[in-house]
């Protein structure tokens, strides 16, 4: 009984994260709704604004690393935004939010959970990304390693992370378009996919980043202002907010403290490691480290991200109970007064609450804001995938070092665009299939690959390219491994009888993870070829350029 | 990078300080948040109890409400100590071993 009991506890858990981070596949039952005219009005006026930031900034992309790095001159504070807004996907903001309508308090729970890798990002990989990389965090490793085994094995890492996160998203995408919208899903994942397309092969990473940064803005101003309209009705008052919360709330007072969802210690410190080690490890923000111009800029945008994405989680929790207060209580929203159903499916009450605090042309803002979010990221995307195509692959270990930047740069758009439509056509034929797993996945392949390979480059002198060519791959295949036998994807998707999983773990980083940094370090401390002495021999050159930025890649000017 | 640099900066007793100084701090500061973050998610495993408690008598809000805030603010507050001594202590230092070496 009681196991039965925990087992719900944690599907609960494992379907409520899958969807608050990421797009979230899973956006539980959608109807499609009336087309809405202002919301499309709004977006268009985006779309139009985002088209005139990539023709900008085309005029200034020529060369690979303008491309790959917009030539490296973001600020801090640029890229801080634009990181916050890599964070900040649709249905972290629909999501969490419903999760706090609907459990109250555990929403914080994962909220904290989603913030806290950042500190350790800054603590531990920031600048030394920034003083050793170039375009790509393959780049950091093979510094001392050697390049075709290492760059091949990171660049499966960074393509597999991509590619799960971007289907996760390309499916959110189409649901909730429909949803907000009203359109068909496969004109909006079509719609999506042309779109990042655009973006990306002309405008690279400096209107990727510019994209990013103006969603954020607006995501962070319409956040602020509902959040503002809450506390305004209750005389800026938390006292009176949540005591009217619990008076209407079905669960009461529950809904102030931790309820069910945490109940396993160690299956929560494994979903913990996931989230904070697999930031450490997504090809897409580590990207983002190569587009400021020195240590002391990197530094800063992980602190004005932090904050950011801090202020943006507090918010959602005001919003949350917001929506607890004005929306659950208005029949204009629900679907079902007697079960309290929303209209459009669980992940509304933001959208509601928009409705109930701004009217028709607030939720049409709203509106217009979720789907900017959801192109913003997929481009973030893309270009990390295309990147890890053509710099790692296609430059480096198909052409040895010796491809010219015209042709690596060509590559690059054909890849971009190769991706685009590959994302489009995964997006369509998974429409039907619950992906909410596939979110975790990838963090899950990123902490477990890619972050134990690119810190212990960083710090561990006695690494060899045997050690990190065998451990990368242990960690991803045991990361992809566990996962398929673990309960979400042999009894959920695949459908096997309940209880017939392999290994009862839905969060099996604890495990994958330590096995690639054992791996890892088992196979370099007992290499003894030439190589190994070469790679051990180099360790000190590059801690040099490491700690001290000494001969670090610098800002082009434009 | 040329090996006469290696060495010039290597036997650098700045750069000897600069390691030190940034990797027992780097450590530390993970270790605080891991401890605080983890910490928080065994009070929500462990002792649900202590987070119910009201943070006044007479007030609605419970402990768990502004602990749960204290740890995000937390994790923007150990980035900002890090940002502020990498600026000050470590960067005057890579400023002198780099003006010695070039």
């Amino acid at each position: 009984m009681r196991n039965i009991t925990l087992f719900g506890l944690i599907s609960a858990l494992l379907l409520s994260v899958s969807t608050v981070f990421g797009a979230g596949g899973d956006l539980g039952q959608v109807q499609k709704q009336g087309v809405n005219l202002s919301a499309i009005l709004m977006f268009l006026v985006f779309v139009g604004g985002t088209l005139g930031i990539t023709y900008w900034a085309a005029k200034r992309t020529k060369t690979a690393k303008d491309f790959y790095t917009a030539g490296g001159g973001i600020t801090g504070f640029q890229n801080g935004l634009a990181i916050a807004g890599d964070f900040m996907s649709a249905a972290s903001f629909l999501g969490f939010s419903a999760m706090v309508y609907n459990k109250g308090y555990d929403g914080l729970i994962f909220s904290i959970s989603g913030l806290v890798g950042w500190p350790i990002v800054m603590f531990l990989m920031a600048e030394q990304l920034r003083n050793l990389g170039k375009y790509t965090f393959a780049d950091v490793v093979t510094y001392r390693l050697e390049p075709t085994p290492i760059r091949s094995m990171a660049a499966c890492g960074s393509l597999v992370t991509v590619l799960l996160y971007l289907i996760a998203q390309m499916v959110g995408a189409g649901q909730l378009i429909q949803l907000l919208f009203g359109l068909e899903y496969w004109i909006a994942v079509v719609l999506v996919g042309v779109l990042m397309i655009l973006y990306v092969t002309f405008g690279g990473m400096l209107a990727t980043t510019w994209v990013q940064i103006t969603k954020a803005v607006l995501l962070l101003s319409g956040a602020t202002f509902m959040a503002f309209m809450v506390m305004y009705k209750y005389g800026f008052s938390f006292e009176a907010l949540f005591t009217q919360a619990t008076v209407v709330h079905k669960d009461k007072l529950a809904i102030l403290a931790p309820g069910g969802l945490v109940s396993d210690p160690l299956s929560t410190i494994s979903m913990g490691l996931g989230w904070m080690f697999g930031t450490a490890g997504l090809p897409h923000i580590l990207m983002r480290f190569f587009t400021v111009s020195d240590a002391k800029e990197a530094r800063k945008s992980v602190l004005y991200a932090t904050g950011f994405i801090g202020y943006f989680y507090l918010l959602i929790f005001v919003i949350g109970f917001g929506a607890i207060v004005m929306v659950s209580t208005n029949p204009e929203y629900l679907a079902d007064a007697a079960k309290g159903t929303l209209k459009g499916g669980g992940n509304m009450p933001a959208v509601h609450l928009a409705h109930a605090v701004g009217g028709d042309i607030f939720l049409g803002f709203i509106s217009a804001v979720a789907f900017a979010t959801i192109l913003a990221v997929v481009s973030g995307l893309t270009l990390a995938g295309a990147t890890s195509v053509s710099h790692d692959l296609y430059a480096n270990v198909f052409r040895r070092g010796r491809a010219n930047e015209a042709d690596e740069m060509k590559v690059s758009k054909y890849a971009t665009f190769a991706l685009g439509i590959l994302a489009i056509i995964l997006g369509i034929q998974f429409e039907k299939q619950n992906v909410g797993f596939m979110v975790f996945l990838a963090f899950n392949v990123a902490a477990s690959a890619n972050f134990p390979v690119l810190l212990l480059s960083v710090y561990w002198s006695k690494l060899t390219t045997r050690g990190a060519f065998i451990g990368g791959f242990v960690g991803l295949i045991s990361a992809v491994a566990l996962m398929i036998i673990g309960p979400t994807i042999w009894e959920e998707t695949l459908g096997f009888p309940k209880g017939s999983a392999l290994i009862q773990y839905k969060y099996p980083t604890i495990f994958s993870m330590t096995l690639g940094f054992v791996a890892i370090w088992f196979f370099s401390i007992t290499d003894k070829s030439a190589r190994a002495q070469v790679d051990k021999d180099a360790f000190e050159a590059q801690n040099i350029r490491c700690q001290t930025g000494i001969g670090a890649e610098g800002a082009v000017s434009h | 990078m040329q090996p006469d640099m290696v060495s010039k900066v290597k036997n650098h007793p700045k750069y000897r300080e600069l390691i030190a100084k940034r990797t027992v701090f780097s450590w530390i500061l993970t270790l605080i948040m891991c401890s605080i973050y983890y910490g928080f998610i065994l009070l929500v495993a462990f002792d649900k109890e202590f987070l119910k408690t009201p943070i006044a008598s007479g007030s609605i809000i419970t402990i768990g409400i502004p602990l749960g805030v204290v740890v995000i603010l937390s994790a923007f507050l150990l980035t900002g100590i890090y940002t502020w001594r990498a600026n000050g202590t470590f960067d005057d230092l890579t400023r002198e071993i780099k003006k010695d070496v070039q």
